[in-house]
């Protein structure tokens, strides 16, 4: 650390002229290891961070510079955001994918927790075949999936209509395994005295077992929204016109045949992180406020 | 409030018979405890009268009613669980609310009767407060509370003190039977633990394997247990059981001692209280070698090693029998209890 660096640091945190001359002495290995540890954290976060780094770094670059390695643009220009923004396609397709992604994730809070409460809390016949049914729809990849689903919007008439985007993902396997493990914390007790209490079994659901279950309704929020609003396949495949586009089918869109304007697409991506940034910054809190046993024995 | 009877009350899970046919009247404002051993059928039964089970056959009459059929919620019946499942989310003047939720009475007056409930339980000042932020006595009090406050005819309570520590379970228990002098509801109380019973009951329900074993008061129950079972299970230390033969007015003990009593024929167990048998210098009842001294303050228990197997008895705290020293045990005739050997019924 320079003298430079450190004048901006605050005093308390300065280390002493004597700390930072002195030679370590005596190592043990569990320094050792913990050296290595360090590295490999900073290396796992420098892969994490480089493709932001180089999207925001694009961002900013002009088209000439964009194939160029460097991270720091030699000529910093913000013309892209502007051009971006003032691009009326831009916003519809920003529009398109608040409005599937929310809608989507409402829908997974709603259903996935209300199959997998019933499938945790409730004894009928074949609850366990449906379970393993639901689970077994993880094993199939989207792209087996694209064809019948494209047939069957196009049977219904709801190819290039936002029911189309969004019909596949408004209930999700993952969603309802991830609800349904989460209600298994939740005691009976709660439940049996909200029935006591006069309750219906729809009022129990939604009055006592939702809030206690609130972290797993934050996790499956974030990761809901981010699916929707990063998915590209199929929207690309059941969208037509320009004005159904999402933003991540948009994006791909920017530039022409010869050439792909990555300087633009990088700019539309860094403007499209921000609202999963509110709804992480949103829902974080609520994962961390673990609150079920509260109520129970101390 | 009303009285609740159990009609020949069966409950069967698959092929399993869990509740072989259970009688039991509970009278108005009557307090009464189940009572017995792991998986004998008290909570059980208890989940029974709160609608939690189905029946397999019998009835649940509440005052006079048959609700053997009817969801919880129309019992008129109010439980507090072990866990308290007080809502984590709601504070505490919410989760006594809540019991009022499907109640129609006017806003005003439940706002009313839950500051009522409130200040019954001395938990006024805590109302705005989240359970997370409640000791365990008080989050047992909040569980109390959201019964209390819809007055229900029946109330339910499913071993609410088996998770608070020995002196906040005094207290509370203390606190339970007060507010029941107090409010003087039914009140049907699930325990294992049998000081609790004796303690709380105004009569004890002595369960076993799915049937009950002997109903009565706390003193009935103590001084005339109908069985062995009942005998070992009121009281602690247990009852001494001690096999003998009954003949003609005198009972010979297979270890050597007798003991005149006029009733009783055959094979028997002769049963004594550790609390009435004491070391003596006239005629024992039985003798062996102390193994172990317990000072319990104003008594000591001693563990004396006989032919007949290890007995308890009491003396003096002031002067105990050393350890390893030879005592010979009496017992009064009218503290001495006998039961037949086979069967295990007491014998009158």
């Amino acid at each position: 650390m320079t003298d430079a660096t450190l004048s901006n640091v605050p005093d308390r945190v300065k280390p002493s002229s004597e700390a930072l001359l002195s030679k370590p002495t005596g190592r043990g290995p569990r320094d050792n290891a913990q050296v290595i540890r360090w590295i490999l954290l900073f290396l796992g976060g420098v892969l994490m961070v480089m493709p932001i780094a180089y999207m925001i770094s694009t961002s900013l670059k002009w088209p000439h510079e964009v194939y160029n390695v460097n991270l720091i643009p030699e000529e910093p220009t913000l013309d892209n955001y502007v051009y971006v923004l003032e691009d009326g396609r831009f916003y519809g397709w920003f529009v398109n994918s608040i409005i599937i992604a929310t809608l989507t994730t409402i829908s997974n809070l709603f259903f996935d927790s209300l199959v997998g409460y019933t499938l945790c809390k409730f004894r009928f016949p074949g609850r366990t075949l449906v379970f393993i049914a639901i689970l077994s729809t993880l094993m199939i990849p989207t792209e087996m999936l694209v064809i019948p689903w494209y047939l069957m919007s196009q049977q219904f008439g709801w190819l290039d209509s936002y029911w189309g985007i969004m019909f596949p993902g408004l209930m999700t396997a993952f969603g309802v395994f991830l609800m349904k493990q989460f209600f298994e914390s939740v005691p009976d007790d709660f439940l049996e005295a909200a029935r006591i209490d006069g309750l219906n079994e729809f009022q129990i659901w939604w009055e006592v077992a939702m809030p206690l279950v609130r972290p797993a309704l934050a996790a499956l929020a974030i990761f809901v929204f981010l699916g929707n609003w990063t998915a590209f396949l199929w929207p690309l495949i059941v969208t037509n016109s320009v004005e159904m586009y999402t933003l991540p089918v948009g994006l791909s869109g920017f530039g022409d045949e010869a050439d792909v304007a990555w300087e633009l697409i990088m700019t539309g991506a860094a403007i499209s992180t921000i609202p999963t940034l509110i709804v992480f910054l949103i829902f974080q809190r609520f994962i961390i406020r673990g609150v079920v046993m509260a109520g129970l024995k101390g | 409030m009303a009285d609740l009877a159990l009609r020949s009350l069966t409950k069967a899970y698959g092929q399993t018979e869990v509740l072989h046919g259970i009688d039991l009247t509970v009278a108005d404002g009557e307090f009464v405890v189940l009572v017995g051993p792991s998986g004998c059928g008290k909570s059980t039964t208890l989940r029974l009268i709160a609608g939690l089970e189905d029946v397999t056959a019998g009835a649940i009459e509440i005052g006079g009613r048959d609700v053997a059929r009817l969801e919880p919620k129309q019992r008129d019946i109010a439980m507090v669980f072990q866990n308290y499942a007080i809502y984590p989310h709601m504070s505490v003047r919410k989760n006594i609310a809540f019991g009022l939720r499907s109640s129609n009475l006017p806003k005003a007056d439940k706002a009313r009767r839950v500051d009522e409930v409130a200040e019954l339980l001395g938990m006024t000042p805590l109302l705005d407060r989240k359970p997370n932020q409640l000791s365990g006595g008080q989050r047992q009090r909040v569980a109390i509370g959201r019964a209390m406050v819809r007055d229900p005819k029946v109330f339910l309570f499913d071993e609410p003190l088996s998770n608070l520590d020995a002196q906040l379970r005094t207290q509370m228990r203390l606190e339970i039977k007060k507010l029941h002098q107090r409010v003087g509801t039914t009140i049907v109380f699930v325990t294992h633990d049998q000081v609790e019973a004796m303690t709380l009951a105004d009569r004890i329900v002595i369960m076993k394997d799915g049937h009950i074993r002997q109903v009565g008061t706390p003193s009935e129950v103590y001084r005339s247990p109908a069985d062995t079972f009942v005998a070992r299970f009121i009281g602690a230390p247990s009852m001494n059981l001690i096999e003998g033969h009954a003949v003609s007015g005198t009972v010979t003990l297979a270890s050597g001692g007798t003991m005149p009593l006029a009733r009783g024929k055959g094979d028997v167990l002769l049963g004594v209280r550790p609390d009435d048998l004491h070391p003596v210098d006239g005629p024992a009842l039985i003798e062996g070698r102390v193994t172990v001294q317990e000072p319990l303050g104003p008594d000591t228990l001693i563990y004396v090693e006989t032919r007949a197997g290890e007995i308890i008895a009491k003396a003096d705290a002031r002067t105990p029998p050393a350890v390893g020293s030879t005592v010979r045990l009496g017992a009064a005739p009218e503290d001495v209890h006998l039961f037949d050997r086979e069967s295990g019924l007491a014998v009158a």
